[in-house]
């Protein structure tokens, strides 16, 4: 099948069904489905042992699943289609693993010949410059720091002109400026139009880089954009804090202030679950005033993808595995 | 058997020479063996006097030329046995594995950079072992002995062919160790049973001759053929990247998916 056919229709570049893979007894992961749109930065989050890799490596035709189907790039899964659908993504695993013998550019000279491109020359010069690695061609990649053979990673990933990029931590053991070069990357892919397999530990990497998230801990526990996952999850609510505790506290707060429940944090902090903040927080602003109350600050609570993360995984009975 | 793209074999087999070249223990491993190999010989063309008997001559020199077919059976083993076992060793082989190259592709790049070397260094052994008997030797039935025409033939079959078992034979233990050093000394140990068969024909136990040559190689290439087919077989992606072996995949048709846009938490 041609590239241009997969990426020119509408069909999603990722279709997994009960997907499932156990090893023995133990379920790497169990039966995960969710489907991911072309285009798309997807973020695969959980904790260690949650079956992501492994569920990067099966998607990646490394290994074959116990149980349940995946249309990968537009190619049904299966032990016959693997080097079809390998011509067509491309999987940058958490250790680059690159040749530390040969040269940037002689690792990415092998990879252009397993992927059969026609000017590899162009093509390798093209990637390097999109990772700016182009004055490191000749450097021999065990002479590089961690940093930049994440980036020589980055650019074998891209090398292929890949329809599916599945990324395993790839910002792993980086530094701060490393980690924002290859986030700059990655949303440079997205406005590309290629598809986007992220899996990560760093939530805040997820959430300013995913279009949406799945978390999983050997099931998937939640798929969505993380705003969305976010209201889901949490209720709004207003964090309020005065000079002093209150002396009666639901005096003001069952008043009619738009205050649905209310419970006090540490001793003079109150979080009061609203259903309106906006219209909430002048109304319950107003009532602690009339109440002789100083109010030291008042806002609306902000949820983290982080605190996603942890309601679901916490709640999940297999975080005590 | 199985479809090979020359571009990916090429590319592997580059990579491959590139390595070689960059790594001493190699350069040296191929540089400093043959020349111990060549003592022996050395000595023994040089030991015979004139008056020697034809038939101790014709010991002498199977002895040589078997010592000789130790250089393409020995030197790839340890290159082989590292292959696939060092790839995943230094990280490097689960991105070789995402790439759409075939086993066939990858084994045999990797083969034919390991088995160039060796049959082309024992070659210029035997080459070499010529001319010292020719001009050097005591005894100038040496050289005759050494140039008879089963002799070359048989040099010429046998070298390849020990080699491609040792290198099979390598790989198939590549792949399945999970230690460089037990799989370098396992795959040197494994190459030396074929040398059993020209041990044959070498110490006179089957008289070497055109017609014998042709037979042994024959059977070293059944031998090969076979043993590569199970080399091929035992390429397991899965086993490679895991440990453990792929079980059987049962899939099942359209579930129920979360499609791109929908938000869904799923009760676990």
């Amino acid at each position: 099948m041609a590239k241009e056919q997969l990426t020119g229709g509408a069909a999603p570049a990722l279709v997994v069904s009960h997907l499932t893979k156990r090893f023995g007894d133990r379920s790497a992961f169990e039966d995960v489905s969710f489907e991911v749109a072309r285009g798309e930065v997807f973020g695969f989050l959980g904790p260690n042992g949650a079956g992501k890799t492994t569920t990067v490596r099966t998607l990646g035709t490394l290994i074959a699943p116990t149980s349940g189907s995946a249309v990968v790039a537009g190619i049904p899964l299966s032990a016959a289609t693997g080097a079809e659908i390998r011509q067509l993504i491309s999987v940058m695993p958490e250790n680059p693993g690159l040749y530390v013998r040969l040269t940037v550019q002689e690792n990415l000279e092998l990879f252009a010949g397993l992927y059969g491109l026609a000017s590899p020359g162009a093509r390798i010069a093209g990637v390097l410059e999109t990772v700016n690695m182009a004055p490191r061609a000749r450097d021999l990649c065990g002479r590089l720091s961690k940093g930049l053979r994440q980036r020589v990673g980055l650019a074998r990933a891209l090398l292929s002109d890949p329809v599916v990029m599945f990324l395993d931590e790839p910002t792993s053991g980086l530094d701060p400026v490393a980690s924002r070069d290859v986030h700059d990357l990655i949303a440079s892919l997205r406005e590309r139009g290629v598809t986007v397999f992220l899996t990560t530990h760093r939530l805040e990497e997820a959430e300013r880089l995913c279009d949406r998230v799945a978390i999983l801990n050997t099931r998937l526990l939640a798929v969505g954009p993380p705003e969305q996952l976010r209201t889901q999850l949490f209720r709004s609510s207003l964090v309020v804090e005065t000079a002093a505790r209150l002396p009666a506290p639901e005096a003001v707060f069952t008043q009619d202030v738009g205050v649905e429940e209310w419970t006090p944090e540490g001793d003079a902090t109150y979080v009061l679950t609203v259903a309106e903040p906006r219209m909430a927080a002048p109304r319950v602003t107003r009532a602690l005033v009339a109440a002789g109350a100083d109010v030291v600050s008042i806002a609306v609570a902000h949820h983290s993808l982080e605190d996603v993360y942890l309601e679901l995984v916490e709640a999940d009975p297999e975080a005590g595995r | 058997m199985i479809g090979l793209d020359v571009g990916r074999l090429v590319a592997v087999a580059r990579k491959e020479a590139r390595e070689y070249r960059r790594t001493p223990f190699i350069i040296g491993a191929m540089a400093v063996l043959p020349l111990i190999f060549m003592i022996n010989p050395v000595i023994t063309i040089f030991a015979i006097g004139a008056t020697v008997k034809a038939a101790t001559v014709t010991k002498a020199v199977g002895a040589t030329f078997l010592v000789l077919l130790v250089v393409p059976a020995v030197i790839p083993a340890s290159i082989a046995a590292y292959s696939v076992v060092g790839e995943r060793d230094q990280g490097t082989l689960e991105p070789l594995l995402t790439t759409p190259v075939r086993r066939g592709e990858l084994l045999i790049g990797k083969a034919l950079v390991a088995a160039v070397p060796a049959v082309g260094i024992a070659y210029i052994l035997f080459a070499l072992a010529v001319i010292l008997a020719h001009f050097f030797a005591g005894n100038p039935t040496v050289a005759a002995t050494l140039t008879e025409g089963s002799h070359i033939l048989a040099q010429a079959l046998f070298a390849p062919l020990l080699a491609v078992w040792s290198i099979g034979v390598g790989t198939a233990i590549s792949a399945r160790a999970s230690d460089v050093r037990v799989a370098q000394q396992l795959g040197t140990l494994a190459s030396l049973p074929p040398l059993g068969v020209t041990a044959l024909v070498s110490f006179q136990i089957v008289p070497l001759g055109v017609w014998t040559a042709v037979g042994f190689g024959l059977g070293l290439l059944v031998i090969d053929i076979a043993m590569w087919r199970v080399v091929l077989a035992m390429f397991d992606r899965e086993r490679l990247i895991t440990g453990s072996r792929a079980v059987k995949t049962t899939g099942v048709g359209p579930g129920d998916r979360v499609a791109p846009g929908e938000v869904r938490r799923i009760q676990a």
